[in-house]
């Protein structure tokens, strides 16, 4: 049986299938049961400095198997009450890292020294929200951005930071290379495309935001690309989400150059069984192609000269 | 996913409640619910109160500001609706007792119509503020359920809430299952008084809800989530839970008391 456990900027887990923020993780006892159903990690919603109610329904719109459009608009119960939901979380003996969201360097500072002192094993950075004014991608959209956020977070928190990098931009390796300067101990890619739709009948989004992110299977060769473009660009790990349905497209994703993968919208496909079926299927993949452990896979499928040289 | 239909009809209830009926033909079972779009205003989940044939219904009890613009709604004004989502009753005991509170016999008439057709016998506490706001209580009847009547004015029928009238029919009459829909409070006490019978209890819960696909969160309900898990939970699952009757998830996550 292949080894699953990774070590990822300095953290262990135990497989490389994280739950992608965003996904069950307003509630500490939605984030121990996706931990039960086999996480190897579990990644909470974006928190806020305060209570966020999200945008108006329809928040999401569903394309059978393939895709999944959202703007949730950044919903979370804010930094103040959510320490109890880490807390339930941990007693259940979850690997939890916490993701934050702020409008300027100093919120995001001020945020992760709280997320820190709840004893999250790592701190994602949300700077790539498509769709949330004055968050995500407006934060961090450029590498300059990017880079101060980074080192506002490295310089007042010990626990190891991961940025999560938008696709949204000409150059996404620009802005993991930023966060990486920063002091950045991982890169996450991708947060959702920027993408919308319209009823015909009704002539008008149906988003009540308008304008919202894509997920699912239609984006992972996106994904791929943004890791694969990464990876030769930057040294630190690389956390890769978009799409990761079967084993086959977490292999793909490590053999990019991705540590771990993130998965969120196959849970609304397939339910939280999806993580056992993933852990499976990696390891049964993983002994057929003759990998003793999933690191020896990391990046495999780039020519073995160009880290670092891209 | 979502079908945009429009409004075929549209019945006042109770001065509180309006039905609003709409063309959607997928099947669907008693304890479903619906997403309905209003659109340019808000999306929310309603259980179906009419779950047979190609015109389903909903009603609607106004209780915030986009329940109240949606019984507004008039016939031919578009919906979007999306659903039907969610587990649903089980039919087949033959001896039915349904305690409903107030918009609950929205969920449980239909669940009840259709034990009816099956041959089970159905008895409903049926309660709610004063007597005009008694819910389908004509449906009840004409299906042929014996209908005993709670309200809290004294209006009509036993003066006080109806879990007086569930207990006392649980104290004098065997009975193999409990439906109950109403205030979380009010479940808590029907669950105790059948539970202590040993009779089993199936609520039908109500929590903010956002996907309605069992991603984003927002109905959790302890280790639940309402909407995939539920609406319809067994009791024992909810009594094991630090939340039932107690606290509920505004719509910023936060765990608030009821």
């Amino acid at each position: 049986m292949a080894e699953l456990t990774v070590d990822c900027a300095g953290v262990n887990l135990r497989n490389p299938f994280l739950l992608a923020s965003g996904i069950w993780g307003e509630s500490g006892e939605s984030l121990a049961g996706a931990w039960n159903a086999g996480a190897g990690g579990v990644i909470t919603k974006s928190i806020g400095s305060v209570p966020r109610p999200g945008y108006p329904n329809p928040t999401i719109e569903t394309y059978e198997r393939w895709g999944l459009l959202n703007a949730m608009g950044l919903p979370n119960p804010g930094i103040d009450e959510y320490p109890r939901e880490i807390e339930v979380a941990r007693r259940a003996g979850a690997t939890v890292i916490g993701s934050i969201f702020g409008g300027s360097a100093k919120e995001f500072a001020a945020l992760a020294e709280r997320m820190a002192a709840t004893g999250v094993v790592a701190i994602e950075l949300n700077l790539s929200c498509p769709h949330a004014e004055g968050y995500g991608t407006e934060i961090g959209g450029t590498p300059e951005e990017v880079e101060r956020v980074v080192r506002a977070v490295t310089e007042v928190v010990s626990t190891p930071v991961i940025a999560k990098i938008t696709p949204n931009t000409r150059d996404p390796a620009a802005l993991a290379l930023a966060a990486e300067r920063g002091g950045a101990a991982a890169v996450s890619a991708i947060n959702t495309l920027r993408a919308i739709a319209i009823d015909v009948r009704l002539r008008r989004p149906v988003l009540a935001h308008g304008l919202g992110g894509l997920s699912g299977p239609a984006i992972k060769p996106v994904g791929l690309a943004c890791v694969w473009q990464i990876f030769e660009k930057v040294s630190i790990p690389v956390v890769g989400v978009g799409g990761v349905a079967t084993p086959e497209d977490a292999l793909e994703y490590i053999m990019a150059g991705a540590r771990a993968v993130e998965v969120g919208t196959q849970v609304t496909f397939d339910g939280i069984g999806v993580f056992g079926r993933l852990r499976e299927g990696l390891s049964r993949l993983l002994d057929e192609l003759g990998f003793a452990r999933v690191e020896d896979a990391v990046g495999v499928a780039h020519p073995t000269t160009s880290r670092g040289l891209g | 996913m979502r079908r945009v239909v429009a409004v075929s009809e549209r019945r006042v209830e109770t001065p509180s409640t309006v039905t609003l009926r709409f063309p959607y033909d997928a099947p669907a079972e008693p304890g479903q619910f619906v997403m309905v779009w209003f659109p340019g205003d808000d999306e929310i989940p309603m259980s179906l109160s009419y779950t047979d044939g190609p015109s389903k219904g909903v009603t609607i009890k106004a209780m915030g500001s986009t329940s109240q613009r949606a019984q507004s709604a008039q016939v031919g004004d578009r919906v979007g609706v999306r659903g039907p989502y969610g587990n649903h009753f089980d039919l087949s005991p033959a001896r039915i007792l349904v305690v409903s509170g107030g918009s609950g016999a929205a969920v449980l008439a239909p669940a009840a119509e259709r034990a009816r057709a099956r041959g089970s016998s159905v008895t409903v506490a049926l309660g709610a503020t004063r007597a005009p706001e008694l819910l389908f209580r004509r449906r009840f009847e004409s299906m042929g359920a014996r209908v005993e009547v709670a309200t809290d004015d004294g209006s009509e029928g036993r003066k006080g809430f109806v879990t007086l009238v569930a207990e006392q029919l649980l104290a004098t009459e065997r009975f193999d299952v409990v439906w109950t829909c109403g205030p979380e409070v009010m479940m808590r006490k029907v669950v105790a008084a059948a539970s202590a019978r040993t009779v089993p209890v199936f609520c039908s819960m109500e929590r903010h809800m956002k996907c309605a696909l069992g991603m984003c969160d927002a109905c959790a309900l302890g280790p639940y989530h309402v909407c995939i898990d539920g609406p319809v939970f067994p009791a024992d699952r909810l009594t094991a839970t630090s939340d039932f009757g107690a606290f509920h998830r505004d719509s910023s996550g936060r765990r608030v008391p009821f």
